[in-house]
């Protein structure tokens, strides 16, 4: 005989542990299962777009490291590249290698975070989190050198970057490539084949290729659904062009690919670190920049590939020291669209998990 | 390195596509009638050689006497790019159809743009403020926006 059952409507956040920041979710069950999904946001909006018309040119950068705050270096990649654009700035060649070098130890301090807060999702409380944070910590010890801050960085400026790296920056970053690799050699070992690990991600929460490039998905989850799409590969901007390094992509597009997709990735960002490395010229490292920027009329698009995904900045100038538009294209907003797609008929268990494998941050959703 | 298309190019094959729609065109930019949009980006999306798969980001501009309705498209195959704009001079209920039907990626995106600058989308299943609270008076991107005595 068939139970009859009635759909449920739950409230998820907008504050629990596992939405990571303060995202709501009103969520439709029948039983333990999802019918619907409703992504609620808004609750740390703070109008970036709006604050950056009212602040010079040079200012706009410490908003954004408030964007997405455990990426604060791509995030000011993204915003000096369309302000140079727009402006006709060309940065020195030294400056260009130090700003990738300093977001790609972003990306790998940032998927560090990301791994540590999935198995959090998964029940493994706090353990392996303070694995990835204990590497995370050396990475915010090199931030500290080049900038002074940990956090929000504003390392970079128009035209190039804040100050040359201080020369004990060559000798800890050398430490930090040799003994990373063990480090990520480590979590694989205690993470990757773990038997819980495998039971709640394999083939949960699967996004398509096709699905995902509708929804505009990018970053780690849109190539762990079998597109190989990376701004760095697809569209190179600084000295991405000159290093070699390979795009990890993933098959199912399930969890466990999105998980596995940032540990390759870690594996990359070190190449490309180590390349850069070996090639950084010596040089000044910031172009002859006024303080007050007057960018000609007209509009400007760039785009980074951040830890989370596509990361754009959309300036609009009016010929004034300030932005007349700036509009900002964050990946974690626009990935959330697919996060229906990938937990309709799943369980609420499930939820969390795939949740937190999209990797999002609040500060760069709700700007 | 993502290509960028003519926007004079596009926009004959636009034109040849759907009559009347293109209003004018430059390097980079193609400017379509606000009413032609939907068709615009379906044939866009849907021809072969353009194939314009991803639709990066949506975008709205207060420029005072108008709004500007800016589409970053990218195609993942082949690898190009264009920027579709669109100019709504109705200041008091400004109008544009949806994409949402075409790329699911337009749903959040339109309804930031409804939200914060007041651009209506005829067509979204789902039109409400995306990060503002309904009843919110205003729309604080729009440059006339005073923000309310505290």
């Amino acid at each position: 005989m068939a139970i009859r059952t009635e759909p449920i409507t739950i409230n998820i956040g907008p504050q629990h542990p596992s939405t990571h920041g303060v995202f709501r979710m009103r969520i439709t069950f029948d039983g333990e299962v999802i019918l619907d999904v409703e992504p609620i946001f808004g609750y740390l909006h703070r109008g970036s777009e709006k604050l950056a018309e009212e602040r010079t040119y040079a200012q706009v950068v410490t908003l954004t490291d408030r964007l997405d705050y455990v990426s604060s270096m791509s995030n000011n990649l993204a915003y000096v590249l369309s302000a140079e654009k727009l402006s006709g700035v060309q940065p020195p060649e030294r400056a260009m290698y130090l700003r990738v070098i300093a977001a790609e130890l972003q990306r790998i301090s940032s998927h560090l975070v990301a791994t540590g807060f999935f198995l959090n999702d998964l029940g493994a409380l706090a353990t392996p989190l303070m694995y990835c944070f204990r590497e995370r910590e050396k990475i915010l010890d090199l931030f500290e050198m080049l900038c002074g801050a940990r956090i929000t960085l504003s390392y970079m400026r128009v035209g190039g970057i804040f100050q040359d790296a201080p020369p004990e920056f060559w000798a800890a970053l050398r430490d930090f490539l040799g003994y990373m690799p063990d480090y990520i050699d480590e979590y694989e070992r205690l993470i990757t084949g773990n038997e819980i690990l495998l039971t709640r991600t394999k083939n949960v929460g699967i996004l398509s290729g096709e699905q995902a490039i509708n929804c505009s998905v990018s970053g780690p989850v849109l190539r762990a659904s079998g597109v190989n799409w990376d701004l760095r590969k697809a569209d190179p901007y600084e000295i991405y062009d000159r290093v070699e390094f390979d795009v990890p992509v993933g098959t199912v597009g399930d969890n466990y690919d999105r998980y596995l997709i940032r540990i390759a990735e870690m594996r990359q960002s070190l190449r490309i670190i180590q390349q850069c490395a070996d090639q950084i010229p010596e040089g000044p490292v910031k172009a002859d920049v006024p303080w007050l920027i007057r960018p000609p009329v007209g509009d400007a698009f760039a785009h980074v590939e951040a830890p989370k995904g596509e990361l754009g900045f959309y300036l609009v100038s009016d010929g004034t020291i300030s932005p007349y538009r700036c509009k900002i294209r964050s990946p974690s907003l626009i990935n959330l669209t697919a996060l229906k797609d990938m937990l309709l008929g799943w369980k609420l268990a499930d939820m969390i998990v795939t949740f937190g494998s999209v990797d999002i941050n609040m500060g760069e959703v709700d700007r | 390195m993502t290509i960028d298309l003519a926007g004079v190019d596009v926009a004959q094959r636009v034109a040849e596509a759907v009559p009347g729609a293109v209003e004018e065109s430059d390097s980079r930019n193609v400017w379509v009638r606000p009413s032609s949009i939907r068709d615009v980006c379906k044939f866009l999306n849907e021809d072969n050689d353009l194939d314009f798969s991803f639709l990066a980001a949506v975008s709205a501009v207060d420029f005072i006497d108008h709004f500007e309705m800016v589409y970053h498209l990218v195609s993942i195959a082949n690898n190009h790019r264009i920027v579709l704009k669109s100019r709504i001079w109705d200041r008091e209920n400004p109008t544009a159809p949806s994409v949402v039907d075409i790329w699911e990626g337009a749903n959040f995106q339109e309804r930031e743009v409804y939200d914060l600058m007041g651009v209506r989308f005829e067509g979204h299943f789902n039109l409400k403020r995306l990060l503002l609270w309904e009843g919110f008076p205003g729309h604080p991107h729009r440059k006339d926006y005073l923000e309310p005595p505290r």
